[in-house]
């Protein structure tokens, strides 16, 4: 059994994960101090691609990256880089359609944060940023690691826009669940089967972690909840 | 040591507007909840900022919307103890401390032998000492505060403001609390405001007073003064006085004339031109029998409406008669121009012996002329 795809699917989906973690939260804590009209128009923006069918999120990323579109042009003009039917071209399309997971949740943790923490802080002398990462980010740490495992698993079973861009070449841009649609379509069940297995392994391990991470959650808030009062 | 604020800001359908200067001294700011305190204080802090207006601290300007001079919370050493105490849960109380010592510090991990002695003194100061490692949610309401408390002061602030800092706790628990505090606002020693909506504790921590009402302050007052001879009708209002009526001066010089009561009242003492209403606290309307009030000032005859026994005095709710012979019997059921007087128990029990005074039985009340408080809108 060629591994490859196991490899590629991994390394895109983490490379993709690692980006939509950084975006999401700066998009989410960005976003929530806008005013209220900008704030629904970046809302819908942001989090179509949750609901829009992989299918159409892999026709826009062609009609703005192909080989012959502006931008895809720009790109390989100047650092000669192809943009499309590359293993890197299956990160663009797991980045967008994982991004709004992460950027949701990201964002509902940050709005349950006790904004009088952060209002605290300041009067303290403590900068904006060590705020950002010293009380802000470890209050929602588990909403935000939530999220980035949600976006991890959706940026693992990426197919529809995976396929449009980066299409299916064993040995380069194979990933599993394209694998697995190839092997079906050209009657080896027995390895499609098998593919779908690890398949099955990694999504269990990936619900697994999410479970854990919420229950270790809700254990805490109702520790700091029942927690103090009465000298 | 001073501060001086002068404020605006419009929430749109809210418009807050404070304006007060206090010294080294605790200054009292009281109102009713939602009159703005909370967001005044906020103002100084540097977490909102007002449309117009200047606040300067010991000389330095922190806001003046002319000038264009805004300095961010971080720059103002301006200490606020937030209602909920706003301790960072994921960090101890150790940790939680430190982070007072941060301001304007590029080596943020690092603290120096003196300040670690600095963050120890202050636990022993604040009774804290063995709690370093505890997490905020295993500490009482009171430990919180002081945990709080302690924070803010190593930050050396130049002002320290305390936003309802009882609100949180549990009724017995405050006695001691405010004790404390009384005690370490002493030592600090810089200028201090104190938020709260309880005359009591205003009363009791500070020095001097000002009275917000829906988004205004009114000028500060020393707190006996303000208890004592309150001015304006919200300060009385604010002082736990029961009794007020609308009131109009009199041609005749010191007389004014109640309008709620429909009665005219000797004050014994010049009455100023602005004077709106005029209130009398319970326990200064005195009840006489018939043969008594022959020779007294400012009687006013009145009906027993209802006769309430409180823990540990007499509580008697009265109409005057000249209202009720207006209104007519069926209107007399109102629950306007009331007055409330409070006696002791034996008082009560001493004039109930020589005259009828039951529910609905004819009293007749007097108030000394210097007992009216001459009020202003």
């Amino acid at each position: 059994m060629d591994w490859y795809p196991l490899f590629n699917s991994l390394r895109i989906a983490l490379i993709s994960s690692v980006i939509v973690f950084f975006t999401g939260i700066f998009a989410a804590y960005y976003i929530a101090r806008l005013n209220r009209a900008a704030k629904g128009i970046l809302d819908v923006v942001l989090t179509l691609p949750l609901v829009l069918p992989p299918t159409v999120v892999g026709y826009f990323l062609l009609v703005l990256l192909g080989t012959r579109r502006p931008l895809g042009m720009w790109v390989m003009e100047h650092w000669g880089v192809k943009l499309v039917m590359t293993w890197y071209s299956g990160i663009f399309a797991a980045a967008v359609v994982a991004f709004p997971l992460m950027y949701r949740t990201a964002r509902g943790a940050f709005e349950s944060f006790d904004e009088t923490l952060a209002d605290a802080g300041k009067t303290l002398g403590l900068s904006n940023t060590w705020i950002f990462w010293h009380i802000r980010m470890p209050a929602c740490r588990q909403g935000i690691l939530a999220g980035a495992v949600l976006a991890f698993a959706r940026a693992l079973g990426e197919y529809g826009a995976t396929s449009m861009l980066a299409g299916y070449t064993p040995g380069k841009t194979a990933t599993i669940s394209t694998t697995v649609y190839q092997l079906w379509r050209t009657d080896n069940e027995a390895l499609a089967f098998r593919w779908v297995m690890v398949n099955l392994a990694i999504s269990a391990v990936v619900l697994l972690t999410v479970n854990m991470l919420e229950r270790r959650e809700k254990r805490l808030r109702s520790r700091q909840l029942s927690g103090g009062r009465g000298d | 040591m001073s501060l001086l604020v002068d404020v605006e800001k419009d929430f749109g359908g809210f418009v807050l507007s404070a304006s007060f200067e206090a010294g080294q001294e605790v200054m009292g700011i009281l109102g009713a909840s939602g009159c703005g305190k909370s967001m005044t204080l906020r103002c100084i802090a540097g977490i909102v900022t007002p449309d117009r207006g200047r606040i300067v601290l010991n000389g330095e300007t922190l806001f003046d919307s002319e000038r264009g001079i805004n300095l961010p919370p971080q720059k103002r050493r301006v200490g606020l103890l937030f209602q909920n105490y706003a301790l960072f849960p994921n960090m101890t109380v150790e940790q939680n401390l430190r982070t007072g010592l941060y301001r304007a510090r590029k080596d943020k991990g690092r603290i120096s032998g003196e300040e670690e002695r600095a963050i120890a003194g202050m636990m022993e100061k604040f009774f804290l000492t063995g709690l370093e490692k505890h997490r905020p949610f295993q500490l009482s309401g009171g430990q919180q505060q002081r945990v709080a408390l302690a924070r803010i002061l190593l930050t050396r602030p130049g002002l320290l403001m305390l936003d309802e800092p009882f609100s949180a706790l549990d009724g017995y628990l405050r006695w001691n609390l405010e004790l404390e505090l009384s005690e370490l606002l002493k030592e600090f020693g810089g200028t201090t405001l104190f938020v709260s909506h309880s005359r009591d504790e205003v009363y009791r921590i500070c020095d001097r007073i000002c009275v917000m009402e829906k988004g205004r302050s009114t000028p500060a007052a020393p707190v006996k003064e303000m208890f004592e001879e309150p001015r304006t009708l919200a300060a009385c209002m604010l002082s736990g006085c029961k009794n007020y009526s609308e009131a109009e001066r009199q041609e005749k010089p010191g007389w004014i004339y109640a309008r709620d009561w429909e009665q005219a009242f000797d004050c014994g003492r010049p009455v100023e031109a602005d004077i709106t209403d005029i209130g009398v606290r319970s326990h200064f309307i005195h009840v006489l029998s018939p043969t008594e009030a022959k020779n007294a000032k400012n009687v006013m005859p009145c009906r027993i409406l209802r006769i309430v026994e409180d823990v540990f005095s007499q509580v008697i709710i009265v109409k005057p008669q000249a209202v009720l012979d207006r209104e007519g019997k069926r209107l007399a059921e109102q629950n306007t121009s009331l007055l409330r007087l409070e006696m002791t128990k034996e008082a009560w029990k001493a004039y109930a012996a020589g005259t009828p005074a039951g529910e609905g039985d004819p009293i007749l009340v007097q108030i000394d002329g210097r007992d009216i408080l001459l009020l202003r809108r």
